[in-house]
């Protein structure tokens, strides 16, 4: 299953792609920032490219909007190789992480500035602007400098700021990093809402995985310098391709153990970790003996207080830490094996029944479904 | 092939460059090697008032180098002193202006909000008014019948005037003067930027106030400290208005001694030679500070980044 | 022990006013013995002898010294105006462009002026100018223009340093930014960095002015017949002895530098507001 959905990193050339690009590099003497990157946007989507400080991602952002020379390959924009233009050649439009609106002009002139370069005329500009401010409900604070607005509210500007010139492309750097974590999550479904209304092709890069599933349509996860898998968010949550990206996002409890049964339905796994061996449902292209890694979300674990049935898919353990997080419940149980997993049970399910406390002997059980075999 | 040769410029960005680049090669560069090649050239009458470097008459191309000048200066032990002098000046200027400018910085960076603004303005200031005019003052109060006297001989503590005027110290009283917010400025922007929380740090190990600022405020204040310094001591060498006003006849400074080859004895290729060892001489403090800028403003740019 | 409530590390109180107190004192005793005895009825520093403003009026008299300022006032301005033009250009390539070749050598060149004795710089370019005068037949002889080069060299150094400062704090954003809306480089400087580094070029503008106005060695070595300007020629007289008219000269400029001091000050705060 994952090596089809490994595949889904689009190469070829398609009518839908807005942005494509080719074997993407970009090398600072010895160090290389990003590393032969191939992607393809299609129109109207929006995309977000996830990983931590320092994976490349900024530095791929800066080379999508011109601030950053191609060390190699290429950049294609509807078609167009735009590579070698300038910043301000290109039909696209970033909105920083500091915003960087100019502080010495009002809102309304921050965002008629690109409409002047274009060379837009007078009532145009007007009609266009307040637009763009009507969208981002800012038109009462035309006349308003910078450093009088807050937060947010520069955060709309600048969003105005960018979309005012209707670029063929929008890019997005870290857009919630500089918001309060309150606002953060309803300022996230706005700025989804009106990308759509206006249905800009849309490229983001951020830190946060919550901000990126919660926005983007497909995702990408980046790390040092490489796109380690691409597809939608649920995709690259139940299905993550490598132990990186499974740990990268949310979390998980990783096992690794050698094949036992391998069949083409089937496969056995046996691990240190645990007492009974692990069921996978499906075959592998690995072959017996073979060493692999599986993950098993913590929400997949029925925590129960006595024995399953069955041989496989379960492990007994005692419970370590609980600890209370509103919806949900988080255990911490030490397996017999010494290994410690998560599990975490919805707030729902502890009504029904006592709740295992710390201290208490409980076991951990798993569907076969549940078990993710990781490639790498 | 011109057209790609001029896109190859244009992209490279040197008509950015240039410009600012040209006026400073021209008038700086350029007289500085004038005044190399002058200082091996001989007197001579008219107009230039000195011999050719390159002569070409008769098919025969001359070169000439004269080292009149640099021979007088080697053996005159009068020049030798006067070196000597002028370095051992600054060397005590530079001195005082770390021992009155420091404890000024230091409290002035400590100092909160709007009052430090307040007292870096009063710091600026004086900088700003002429300084011909406040060295002017100091010889009204330093004279033998001027203010600081008459107030000594009012307050009845001596009873004939001090001998300032025209010697060395009322120089050196001078030159600290003008030249300590030179020392004062680069150091505060050291001193202001360093973190308290370095300090606090300290303290909570155990640190009394002394030792902390002996183990973290005078290390990390050090590339300040060098920068002031290099600041005052290098012009301090070639000083010329202060020792002039200030200073006696037996005062010894560069300065002075290019000035008056140069205006009264007219000896262009002597100034010059003079000028040439001065700039030698004064290469070491330079690099010292060129390379403390270097390593401050590496650090910088990586703090901001 | 004094139970003063205070943080431990808080620099101690009476240190702190005794040293301020004598380094301030220090700074502005001269200034301010030039400003009282500018009202002195006498010509002596000796003695009070009454409240006149006799030494203004001599000085409103005095032709030679009039005229110095005058030539003084219009050197000083066009060298301002150069040196903050030409010390904003520079100080943008510091800042802003990457090491080129050649990058060491130009930042030595503007920071030479900065330390180097005047005697040197004065020297050197009056022998250039001279040199240049036999070999191209310009400049005829010295004066004016040729002031004002050597100033503008000499200042060009200071406003480049203020200039580089503020560039390197500006948060480069606003100019990629601005790339991003589509302007082209140079509309970017003079409509998104300029109007943001303003203060600081006003800074050096006046500190440029402030600088060739005080200058006594360049302006001496580079003069022509004609064109003495007021600090070659205060310089001159002083020399010979206490000239009060000189007070009442130093008391209208302090007066004038401190009025201009505190405008920029302010200006530069309200920058500060506005955000980097």
């Amino acid at each position: 299953m994952s090596d089809a959905l490994g595949s889904l990193t689009s190469f070829g050339a398609d009518a839908d792609d807005c942005l494509r690009m080719v074997d993407l590099t970009k090398i600072y003497g010895d160090t290389v920032a990003v590393q032969s990157v191939n992607l393809s946007i299609k129109r109207g989507e929006i995309f977000a490219l996830l990983g931590s400080s320092g994976c490349g991602k900024s530095t791929l952002l800066r080379m999508l909007a011109g601030f950053e020379t191609v060390t190699s390959g290429q950049i294609f924009l509807e078609g167009e190789d735009i590579t070698q233009l300038p910043p301000y050649k290109r039909p696209i439009n970033m909105m920083f992480q500091s915003y960087a609106l100019f502080p010495h002009m009002t809102v309304e002139a921050n965002v008629a500035f690109g409409l002047k370069q274009e060379g837009v005329v007078q009532p145009e500009i007007h009609e266009r602007v307040f637009e763009a401010l009507e969208l981002v409900q800012m038109s009462p604070y035309a006349r308003r400098k910078p450093h009088q607005l807050s937060g947010g509210q520069q955060q709309r500007v600048a969003l105005a700021r960018s979309l005012v010139k209707r670029p063929k492309l929008l890019l997005l750097d870290e857009p919630m990093s500089a918001l309060d974590k309150q606002i953060r999550r309803n300022t996230q479904i706005e700025l989804v809402r009106i990308i759509e209304q206006l249905g800009v092709t849309c490229f983001m890069v951020t830190h946060d995985q919550e901000e990126a599933m919660t926005m983007a349509n497909r995702l990408g996860v980046m790390t040092e310098g490489q796109i380690k898998q691409v597809g939608t968010p649920q995709d690259v949550y139940a299905f993550p391709n490598s132990r990186f990206v499974a740990g990268f996002i949310g979390s998980t409890n990783l096992f690794s153990g050698t094949i036992t049964i391998d069949e083409s339905d089937h496969i056995v796994i046996e691990s240190d970790a645990l007492t009974r061996p692990l069921f996978v449902s499906h075959g592998v292209s690995e072959p017996l003996g073979m060493e692999i890694s599986v993950s098993l979300r913590p929400e997949r674990l029925q925590v129960l207080r006595h024995q399953p049935d069955g041989d496989f898919n379960w492990a007994h353990g005692m419970v370590s830490h609980m600890a209370w997080m509103g919806s949900y419940a988080l255990y911490q149980i030490r397996l017999d094996s010494g290994k410690t997993v998560e599990a975490s049970v919805p707030s729902l399910l502890l009504t029904q029944a006592e709740p295992p406390g710390i201290d208490d002997e409980v076991y951990v059980s798993w569907h076969h479904e549940a078990v993710t075999v990781l490639t790498s | 092939m011109i057209g790609s040769f001029f896109s190859r410029l244009k992209q490279s960005g040197f008509w950015v460059i240039a410009p600012p680049y040209a006026w400073l090669v021209l008038f700086l560069l350029v007289p500085f090697l004038l005044v190399l090649k002058i200082s091996v050239a001989d007197l001579n009458f008219g107009i230039p008032p000195y011999t050719s470097l390159v002569d070409l008459s008769d098919n025969v191309l001359t070169f000439t180098v004269h080292l009149r000048g640099y021979a007088l200066l080697f053996s005159d032990s009068l020049y030798l002193m006067t070196y000597l002098s002028s370095i051992k000046m600054a060397a005590i200027t530079t001195v005082c202006c770390i021992l009155i400018g420091y404890p000024m910085a230091y409290y002035i960076a400590r100092t909160e909000g709007s009052l430090r603004h307040l007292l870096l303005l009063a710091v600026i200031l004086p900088f700003w008014t002429s300084l011909l005019l406040r060295v002017y003052a100091w010889v009204g109060i330093l004279r033998n019948d001027g203010l600081l006297n008459n107030f000594l001989i009012w307050m009845g503590l001596i009873d004939t005037p001090l001998e300032i005027y025209r010697t060395d110290l009322a120089v050196y009283i001078g030159l600290v003067y003008a030249y300590l917010p030179f020392f004062i400025l680069p150091l505060y922007a050291n001193l202001v930027k360093l973190d308290a929380r370095l300090l606090d740090a300290a303290y909570d190990l155990g640190a009394s106030p002394v030792r902390a600022f002996l183990a973290v405020t005078l290390p990390l204040s050090l590339p300040g400290v060098v920068a002031g310094a290099m600041l005052v001591f290098i012009p301090t060498v070639g000083e010329y208005v202060i020792p002039e006003m200030l200073g006696g006849a037996d005062t010894l400074m560069m300065g002075r001694v290019m000035w008056s080859e140069f205006f009264t004895n007219a000896d262009w290729p002597m100034a010059s030679a003079v000028t040439v060892i001065m700039v030698l001489i004064l290469l070491v403090p330079l690099v010292v500070l060129q390379m403390n800028q270097k390593r401050s403003f590496l650090s910088e740019t990586k703090g901001g980044q | 022990m004094a139970a003063m409530q205070r943080a431990p590390n808080a620099p101690s109180r009476v240190g702190r006013i005794s040293t301020l107190t004598l380094g301030y004192l220090f700074l502005y005793i001269p200034i301010l013995t030039l400003v009282v005895f500018s009202f002195n009825d006498s010509s002596m520093m000796t003695s009070w002898t009454g409240f006149s403003l006799r030494w203004y009026v001599a000085l409103m008299n005095d032709q030679a010294l009039l005229r110095a300022a005058s030539l003084s006032l219009q050197v000083a301005f066009m060298t301002a105006t150069a040196a903050a033009a030409l010390g904003t250009w520079a100080g943008y390539i510091v800042a802003r462009k990457p090491m080129f070749k050649g990058f060491g050598l130009y930042v030595g060149l503007l920071t030479a002026p900065l330390v180097i004795p005047e005697v040197v710089l004065g020297i050197s370019l009056l022998l250039l100018f001279v040199e240049m005068g036999s070999v191209f037949g310009w400049p005829g002889e010295r004066g004016l223009l040729t002031i004002w080069v050597g100033h503008t060299t000499l200042c060009l150094a200071f406003v480049t340093i203020i200039v580089q400062s503020r560039i390197r704090d500006l948060d480069r954003a606003y100019e990629e930014a601005a790339l991003d809306l589509g302007a082209k480089p140079l509309h970017v400087f003079f409509t998104i960095t300029l109007p943001l580094i303003a203060p600081a070029i006003i800074s050096g503008w006046l500190l440029a002015f402030t600088l060739s106005l005080d200058d006594v060695v360049i302006a001496s070595f580079l003069s022509g017949p004609g064109s003495t300007l007021l600090s070659p020629e205060i310089f001159s007289r002083v020399r010979l002895g206490l000239k009060p008219e000189v007070n009442a000269l130093a008391t209208i400029f302090v007066v004038i530098v401190g009025v201009f001091v505190v405008v920029v000050n302010r200006l530069q705060r309200k920058q500060e507001t506005m955000g980097p």
